[in-house]
């Protein structure tokens, strides 16, 4: 009975979590490579939503939590994310005279943030604040699902729902209505790899991408995982033969 | 009088000659070795107790190990966690285990506590230590909702904004106090100062209390699946190395279940808003508190009128001080207890509706539910237990843990000690 | 019985050895993350552009949190710390040896006595009594090639990892 009990209270946080992140519609239940205990991010994809972000999202997104250096995850080695760096340019200082100065970015920088603060973004966008995206699937609950459905969900809006003066249709935004234009076209980006750039293609390369920029230790965090739970439930198995061993040394010495 | 205590009588002589001048090998030895004498009979509800030691040193190490990592500055409180998330050697991992194992420390607690209920050990002579128990339950809550609120996201900044505003429904002086818990007009950077300074120092003050807690337990020795008092040396065996290793199996399990959380699930007990940095200005749509929360956040919102709701929350917790002297049947074990036991299912399938009432909207069918769990825990506790010692007809008890025949009726063999007036 | 007996033993002692590895193994990670972190190791290495710098000037800049002494030597400099005879020195070196490129200098900014920041690096310091630097602390002198020659440090002003990526950009770490 208490173990039922157990059961059903480990059960009810599951659905505690669930229906406490979720209050919005599903959409699109992709079958990401990186799911699953030994999931891992797909790199060529990671690659081409880097480029959809620097050529799309960058304009009004920042990704202050990822340094260029990060991007040796992505499978580029040090001459490229120093020439790659050195494409952005970075506000430095203040130097010896007190000035604040402009300098190339190095890898060692952070993304350059298209904003100098929050208030400055704002007022670019008519009031609504481009949040920051280092950690957009893991802020939204829905996480990678939720991030594609919403870069795909951009339709006709139905007759029943007034569009808004500098608002815009989305079918899996909370209301509806949401103040981003839709960023993604067909052939909004050239790859380089030579992929065909649908708005599907981007999103789901993009989502890849962000996924890992809000989780970057998940390769490792798994490979970790397995490691330790195999090394657990052979010490579980161990101690509990030793357990029965040195118990039954007790039964036999009362009979 | 003796004047010179007798050696110690240890096989190794530096063990020997330490211990002789300072007896801390014979007080681990009484304390969780062979001469700490404890019933034969525990089932493996009673791991949770030493679980639950384990689980507070894992989150103390991992507390100071993220200590040294992180900022206390409503600046750079969000970014220094983000920081030790991906740039601190192994923080990830640290962070992780401390935001989970403050989950677990939640479940393995209440089971602890579901134990203790279902086998009555907070009945006479055990008032004290089921009293310890409490405070420190207490004490956890206090530093868990601390805690929360250092990562400063959204859900950190309103919990805190929330949970502070209780105070202010005591008359007359309930805003000043709630300024000065805060250090402000609202929760700002002189609230995560202080409140980063209470979490690191309450672990400690729980760890004190967990010494009173192991010392009463030791005076009367643990209760036992059949609830009825140890009669001789035959129902009792050495903690070591019979519990040391059972406990160590437990322990093995336990820790394996948790890493499927750290390592693969990490957040799915956490809310995806503590990933927006807070933001004053704007309240996410839906605020919940920590799941372990949950059940006294819904009796809160249960109670329309402000002050009454604070008070039941407080009410709820403040309750279970007084259950010894609402629970006098003398029978322990709901082994033996007919009625008893539905009631306690009733009540922990209660519980959990609790808790499931407290992360919804209290709107239509939920408020009412809300209402009628709220109700029911207190019936429960003010009411039925009362009433059962009464109408209850207790099954006969055994003898002794090793003698399994039953003696006739609940005499007061294996019963707690009789009362005055019995 | 003596056979079952170790077998027993060897089980419990297996399993409580697994938690002492594994207790070990836990708590690597906490040692570790004392060690300096991914962003702090990303900045230790700094570049520097010293081309505008003169015959005579010098140049201060922070690599991992100290200071870098940078100073374009004169002819009359170089030549003084190369006529310097080895056997009067403390702590012998040729200035040869110090230098990749006979004009720069490039030494760490911390006396090799008890850490302290040396003069002469500013046009108005003092450069000590054998123009190089002078620490104020406890008085030590230093000669242009940051040699220690009068003083109590016990030696030369350290000379960090460099390379010049191009004539006008050092690379420092």
């Amino acid at each position: 009975m208490m173990r039922t009990v157990f059961i059903l209270m480990v059960f009810s946080l599951f659905s505690f979590s669930v229906h406490a992140s979720d209050p919005l519609e599903k959409g699109e239940n992709k079958s990401w490579s990186f799911l699953g205990p030994f999931g891992t991010y797909n790199k060529s994809s990671l690659q081409r939503g880097l480029q959809v972000y620097t050529e799309v999202c960058s304009s009004c997104h920042s990704l202050k939590y990822i340094a260029y250096r990060n991007l040796s995850d992505l499978g580029y080695n040090k001459e490229e994310i120093k020439a790659f760096s050195a494409n952005f340019t970075v506000m430095d200082g203040p130097n010896d005279d007190g000035e604040m100065f402009e300098r190339p970015g190095r890898p060692s920088d952070h993304f350059v943030s298209p904003y100098p603060n929050v208030n400055a973004a704002k007022a670019a966008n008519g009031g609504a604040y481009p949040p920051d995206l280092s950690l957009i699937t893991k802020a939204r609950g829905g996480g990678a699902d939720y991030l594609y459905s919403l870069l795909i969900g951009y339709k006709e809006a139905p007759d029943s729902i007034k569009v808004l003066e500098g608002m815009y249709y989305n079918k899996y935004y909370s209301g509806n209505l949401i103040a981003m234009p839709q960023p993604l076209y067909d052939d909004g980006v050239v790859y380089a790899d030579g992929t065909k750039a649908s708005i599907e293609q981007m999103a789901s390369d993009v989502t890849e991408f962000l996924s890992w920029a809000a989780e970057p230790e998940m390769e490792e965090r798994k490979r970790t995982g397995i490691a330790a739970i195999a090394f657990l439930l052979i010490m579980a198995v161990l101690s509990y033969m030793a357990k029965q061993q040195i118990w039954a040394n007790l039964k036999k010495k009362q009979t | 009088m003796k004047i010179s205590p007798p050696e110690s009588q240890f096989k190794n002589p530096i063990i020997n000659w330490i211990d002789t001048r300072l007896p801390i090998f014979t007080a681990m030895n009484e304390a969780v070795g062979t001469e700490h004498p404890t019933p034969k009979n525990l089932n493996y509800w009673w791991n949770f107790g030493s679980l639950a030691g384990v689980v507070l040193v894992i989150m103390i190490i991992t507390g100071i190990a993220l200590a040294m990592n992180y900022t206390a500055h409503v600046d750079h409180a969000f970014d220094s966690v983000e920081r030790i998330m991906r740039d601190v050697n192994g923080g990830w991992l640290i962070r992780y285990i401390h935001m989970n194992g403050a989950s677990f420390f939640f479940i393995v607690v209440y089971i602890h506590m579901a134990r203790n209920l279902y086998y009555g050990s907070y009945k006479a002579p055990r008032e004290l230590l089921w009293i310890l128990g409490v405070v420190i339950y207490l004490l956890m809550m206090a530093t868990a909702f601390l805690g929360y609120t250092l990562p400063w996201g959204q859900m950190s900044f309103w919990g805190a904004t929330v949970i502070t505003n209780f105070f202010s429904v005591i008359p007359f002086v309930g805003e000043p106090i709630v300024s000065w818990l805060l250090g402000g007009y609202t929760v700002d950077n002189p609230t995560l100062n202080r409140f980063y300074a209470l979490h690191y120092l309450l672990p400690f003050v729980i760890a004190g209390v967990i010494l009173l807690h192991i010392v009463a337990l030791h005076r009367f020795g643990s209760n036992n699946p059949l609830g009825i008092d140890v009669k001789n040396d035959k129902d009792m065996i050495p903690f070591h190395p019979y519990y040391t290793i059972k406990d160590f199996f437990g322990l093995s399990v336990f820790l394996a279940i948790f890493c499927v959380f750290v390592f693969f699930v990490p957040n799915l007990l956490g809310h995806p808003e503590n990933y927006v940095p807070a933001d004053p200005l704007s309240t996410p749509a839906h605020i919940v508190p920590e799941w372990y929360l949950s059940p006294f956040y819904a009796i809160l919102r249960a109670v329309p009128d402000k002050l009454l709701g604070v008070l039941a929350m407080f009410g709820a917790i403040g309750i279970l001080f007084i259950l010894p002297w609402l629970d006098r049947s003398p029978v322990r074990s709901a082994h033996f207890r007919p009625m008893y036991k539905v009631f306690y299912w009733l009540f922990i399938i209660n519980m959990l509706a609790l808790g499931y009432l407290g992360v919804q909207n209290p709107e239509g069918i939920y408020l009412i539910l809300g209402r009628a769990c709220t109700a029911w825990y207190f019936i429960h506790f003010l009411i039925i237990i009362p009433l059962l010692n009464v109408i209850e007809t207790p099954k006969a008890l055994p003898k002794s843990i090793s003698d399994p025949i039953f003696s006739s009726g609940s005499s007061e063999l294996g019963a707690t000690t009789p009362r005055g007036q019995k | 019985m003596s056979k079952d007996k170790s077998r027993r033993d060897f089980i419990v002692i297996a399993s409580y050895s697994m938690g002492a590895v594994g207790t070990g193994a836990a708590i690597w990670p906490i040692i570790d993350q004392m060690n300096p972190a991914a962003d702090t190791l990303a900045m230790s290495s700094t570049e520097v552009n010293i081309g505008a710098l003169e015959i005579g000037q010098a140049l201060t800049v922070k690599w991992r949190g100290k200071p870098v002494f940078i100073r374009r030597r004169t002819e009359t400099e170089i030549n003084d710390s190369r006529k310097v005879s080895l056997e009067i020195l403390r702590d012998p070196q040729a200035d040869e040896d110090r230098v990749q490129k006979d004009e720069w200098l490039v030494v760490m900014g911390v006396c090799t006595h008890l850490g302290c920041v040396p003069l002469g690096q500013k046009v108005g310091d003092g450069k000590g009594d054998y123009g190089g630097w002078f620490c104020p602390c406890h008085g030590s002198h230093y000669d242009a090639s940051g040699r220690i020659r009068k003083g109590p440090a016990p030696q030369n002003l350290e000379i960090p990892p460099y390379s010049f990526i191009s004539d006008n950009v050092l690379k420092i770490g």
